[in-house]
C-alpha cells in the first residue's frame, strides 16, 4: 500500500511541476501577445478623440500620434502626441519615454510660449485632455509593467470576436501612482488581441470599461484596433478614439523623439 | 529692417509655395477689455475704467517637403486709450531647414529658455513687448540665424542676432505708466553701431536622469534698458539706454514624482558692477484632489538680484512668490493660477490671478488680474499703486 502511494506521488510529481499556476499562465499569455507584436519599429497614425458627456454633448480632439518601438530590458516605447485641434491647443505636443520600473519621462510643448515643460511623472491616473482615458491607459502597455493572473476561458465579449474564445486575465499595475487596483482583460486565443478591459479603481470599484473593435492587420502581421471606446460607469461619460490608417515601419525620424526637437514639429 | 526681412521671407515662400503642400492657416482674433478700478495716478494717463482693444494674429505655415518649413506670424493690436499700444509686429517670419539631428532657422524667430514661473531670468534672445503685457511673456520677433545640433552630448543652440529690437513702452496716456514719458525715439546705445550691433548667444542643454540642465551665454546689447531721466526740448523724459553686456545663465529642473525643483541663475557684466541673480523654487502637485479629476499645485519661488543702481531697475531684488495652481482637467481645459509676490525688503505685495477656459469650440476666455495689496511709500511700485488691472480676453481661434 505504501509503495502504491509512493508510486502515485512520484508519478504525480512531474505533473505538478508542469501544471502552470494562474500567475504563470497569465504572464505567458501577456508575453505571447507581446512576442506576436514585435518588430513594427515605428508607427504613425492620425487619431480623432470624441468626448461625450452624460447628456450626449460631444467635443472633439484631433491628434497625430507617433511611436517608436524600444527593445530594451529597462525602457519601454517612446510616443509623441501632436495636437491638431481644438484650435486653441493646435501645435501642443506631448512626448513620453516609458520605463519598466523607473518613473516615466514626459515633456509638454506649449507653442504660444515656445516653451518645453518637463512634467511630473507621478501624473499617471490623471485624465488625458479631459477624456475618460487616463495617461496610463495610453502609455506603452509593456509586459513588466503589470503582474498577471489567468482567471478563465470564455467566449469573447465583442461582436466581431464572438465566435472566438478569450483568455480572461487579471493584471495589476506594478508601477507607482496608478489609479487602478486591478484590470481584467479579455484576449482572444487565436491572434492574442485585447477585446475588452474592465478597470477597477483604487476603491476596487468597476469604474471604466474599454472595448477594442475594428481590428485591421498591417504588413501581414500587426493587428491594430481602429476604434477604442472607453466608458466611465461612475460619471456616464464616454470617449471614443478612432484611428486612421496606421503607418508601421515607416521610418519615422528618431530625432523627433527628443524634447529639444519639439519646437520644430509645427 | 523688419519689413525688409518679412518681405524677403515672403518672396522665398512665394517661389517655393508653387511646389509645396497647401498653406496651413491658423491664428486668433481677440477682443480685450482692461478694467482699471482706481483713478490714474498721473494726470496724462487716461481715466477710462474700461479700456477696450482688438488684436489679430494670423499664423501661416508652409511645409515644402520633409525638410523645409516657412512660418509667417504677424501680430497687431488696436487700443482705444494708448496710442503706443496700438502697434504691430512680425512675431515670426522664418525658414526652418530640418535635417533630423541638426536644423537651421533663418529670419524673425522666437525662442524661450528657462524653467521658473515668477521671472524669466535666463530667457534673453527675444525683446519683451512690454506695451502688450507687463508679464514679460509677450515677445517681439528677433532677427536670427540659429543653428541647433542634437548630439549624444546634449543639444547645442547657436545664435547670430544681427539686429536689435527696442523694448516697447506705454505712451504717457497708458496704464500702468511712469511719471515721465519714455522717449523711445531718443534711445541711446552703448554700441557705436546702435541696433545694428551683432549679438551672439550659445546654449547647451542636456538631460541627466530626472534633471534637465541648460547652460547659456550671451554677448551683445542687453534687452533691459536703463531709463535715464533727461531734459528733452519738449520737457523731461525717460530715455532708454541699452548697454553692451555679457551674461552667463544656468537653468535646472529636477522632476521627482510630484515635485518640480527649479533653479535659474545668471551672472551679468556690463551694467554697473558684475552681478548675480537667481530664481529658486519648487512646485508640488496633488493629483485628483478631493476625488475629482482636478490637480492642485502649490508653488514657491525666491527671487534674488544683486544688481546695483547703475543697472536697469528690477522689481525682483529680494522677493518671495507663493502660488496655487488648479487645473480642472475638464473638457474645457479650465485652469486657475493665483500668486502673491512679496518684497522682503519693504513688504510691497502684489497679488495676481490667471484664469483660462474654453467657452466653446474655438473660443477661449482668459481673465488676468493684478492687484497691489500693499505698496511701501519708498518703493518704485508707488508709480503703479493705482494701476490695479483686470484683463478680460475673448479669443476666437481659427
Amino acid at each position: 500500500m505504501r509503495k502504491l502511494i509512493l508510486a502515485l506521488v512520484v508519478a504525480a510529481l512531474p505533473l505538478a511541476a508542469r501544471a502552470e499556476s494562474p500567475e504563470e499562465k497569465g504572464l505567458m499569455i501577456a508575453k505571447e501577445a507581446q512576442r506576436r507584436d514585435e518588430g513594427w519599429v515605428d508607427s504613425k497614425v492620425d487619431a480623432k478623440m470624441v468626448l461625450e458627456n452624460k447628456q450626449g454633448e460631444k467635443s472633439e480632439r484631433n491628434m497625430r500620434i507617433r511611436a517608436l518601438e524600444v527593445t530594451s530590458d529597462v525602457d519601454g516605447d517612446k510616443s509623441l502626441v501632436y495636437f491638431l485641434s481644438p484650435p486653441d491647443v493646435q501645435g501642443t505636443a506631448l512626448l513620453s519615454f516609458t520605463h519598466f520600473t523607473a518613473s516615466d519621462d514626459q515633456w509638454l510643448y506649449l507653442p504660444a510660449l515656445k516653451r518645453v515643460k518637463r512634467i511630473a511623472s507621478a501624473n499617471k491616473s490623471g485624465s488625458f485632455v479631459g477624456s475618460e482615458f487616463a495617461f496610463e491607459d495610453l502609455l506603452a502597455q509593456e509586459v513588466p509593467r503589470f503582474t498577471y493572473k489567468y482567471l478563465r476561458d470564455e467566449p469573447c465579449p465583442t461582436d466581431e470576436a464572438k465566435t472566438l474564445s478569450c483568455f480572461v486575465v487579471e493584471r495589476k499595475p506594478a508601477y507607482e501612482h496608478s489609479g487602478y487596483s486591478r484590470q481584467i482583460g479579455w484576449m482572444d486565443n487565436k491572434d492574442y488581441l485585447l477585446r475588452k478591459i474592465e478597470f477597477f479603481d483604487r476603491k476596487s470599484e468597476h469604474s471604466k470599461t474599454l472595448l477594442f473593435t475594428n481590428y485591421r492587420q498591417y504588413l501581414g502581421k500587426f493587428w491594430r484596433a481602429q476604434k477604442l471606446v472607453m466608458e466611465n460607469h461612475l460619471t456616464g461619460k464616454k470617449t471614443t478614439l478612432q484611428f486612421g490608417d496606421f503607418q508601421l515601419n515607416a521610418t519615422v525620424d528618431q530625432s523627433e523623439f527628443d524634447p529639444d526637437a519639439l519646437s520644430r514639429l509645427r | 529692417m523688419i519689413r525688409r526681412l518679412a518681405l524677403c521671407c515672403f518672396t522665398i515662400v512665394g517661389t517655393v509655395a508653387a511646389h509645396a503642400e497647401p498653406v496651413d492657416i491658423s491664428g486668433f482674433v481677440e477682443g480685450e477689455v482692461r478694467i482699471f478700478p482706481a483713478a490714474p495716478k498721473f494726470p496724462a494717463q487716461h481715466d477710462d475704467a474700461l479700456s477696450p482693444s482688438l488684436a489679430f494674429q494670423p499664423e501661416l505655415r508652409w511645409k515644402s517637403d520633409n525638410h523645409d518649413t516657412f512660418t509667417f506670424i504677424p501680430f497687431g493690436r488696436i487700443d482705444a486709450d494708448d496710442k503706443r499700444r496700438t502697434h504691430w509686429d512680425v512675431r515670426e517670419a522664418n525658414w526652418l531647414y530640418n535635417a533630423g539631428d541638426w536644423d537651421l532657422r533663418v529670419g524673425l524667430g522666437k525662442v524661450f529658455w528657462g524653467v521658473a514661473e515668477s521671472r524669466h531670468l535666463v530667457d534673453i534672445i527675444n525683446q519683451t513687448d512690454l506695451v502688450e503685457s507687463v508679464e514679460e511673456e509677450d515677445k517681439l520677433g528677433q532677427p536670427m540665424v540659429n543653428l541647433n545640433l542634437i548630439t549624444d552630448f546634449g543639444t547645442w543652440n547657436a545664435f547670430v542676432l544681427p539686429y536689435f529690437r527696442e523694448r516697447t513702452f506705454p505712451s504717457s496716456s497708458g496704464r500702468p505708466g511712469l511719471p515721465l514719458p519714455v522717449a523711445t525715439d531718443l534711445a541711446v546705445f552703448e554700441s557705436g553701431s546702435g541696433e545694428r550691433h551683432v549679438d551672439y548667444a550659445l546654449r547647451w542643454q542636456e538631460r541627466v536622469g530626472a534633471f534637465d540642465i541648460g547652460l547659456s551665454y550671451f554677448d551683445g546689447t542687453g534687452r533691459e534698458p536703463r531709463l535715464v531721466p533727461t531734459l528733452a526740448p519738449g520737457g523731461p523724459v525717460l530715455v532708454p539706454h541699452y548697454d553692451l553686456i555679457d551674461q552667463a545663465g544656468l537653468d535646472v529642473q529636477a522632476t521627482l514624482d510630484s515635485w518640480l525643483l527649479k533653479l535659474e541663475a545668471i551672472v551679468r557684466s556690463g551694467q554697473g558692477d558684475t552681478f548675480f541673480a537667481s530664481v529658486t523654487g519648487f512646485e508640488y502637485t496633488f493629483y485628483q484632489v478631493f476625488g475629482s479629476q482636478a490637480d492642485l499645485g502649490a508653488l514657491a519661488e525666491y527671487d534674488y538680484d544683486g544688481r546695483d543702481a547703475n543697472a536697469p531697475y528690477t522689481l525682483f531684488n529680494n522677493d518671495i512668490v507663493l502660488g496655487a495652481r488648479l487645473a480642472l482637467n475638464d473638457v474645457e481645459d479650465t485652469s486657475f493660477l493665483s500668486t502673491m509676490i512679496v518684497d522682503l525688503d519693504n513688504h510691497t505685495t502684489l497679488s495676481k490671478i490667471e484664469f483660462a477656459t474654453r467657452v466653446a469650440d474655438g473660443w477661449k476666455l482668459e481673465i488676468d488680474g493684478r492687484f497691489f495689496l500693499y505698496v511701501d511709500n519708498h518703493a518704485i511700485e508707488t508709480n503703479f499703486e493705482r494701476d490695479h488691472t483686470l484683463e478680460i480676453r475673448l479669443r476666437r481661434y481659427f
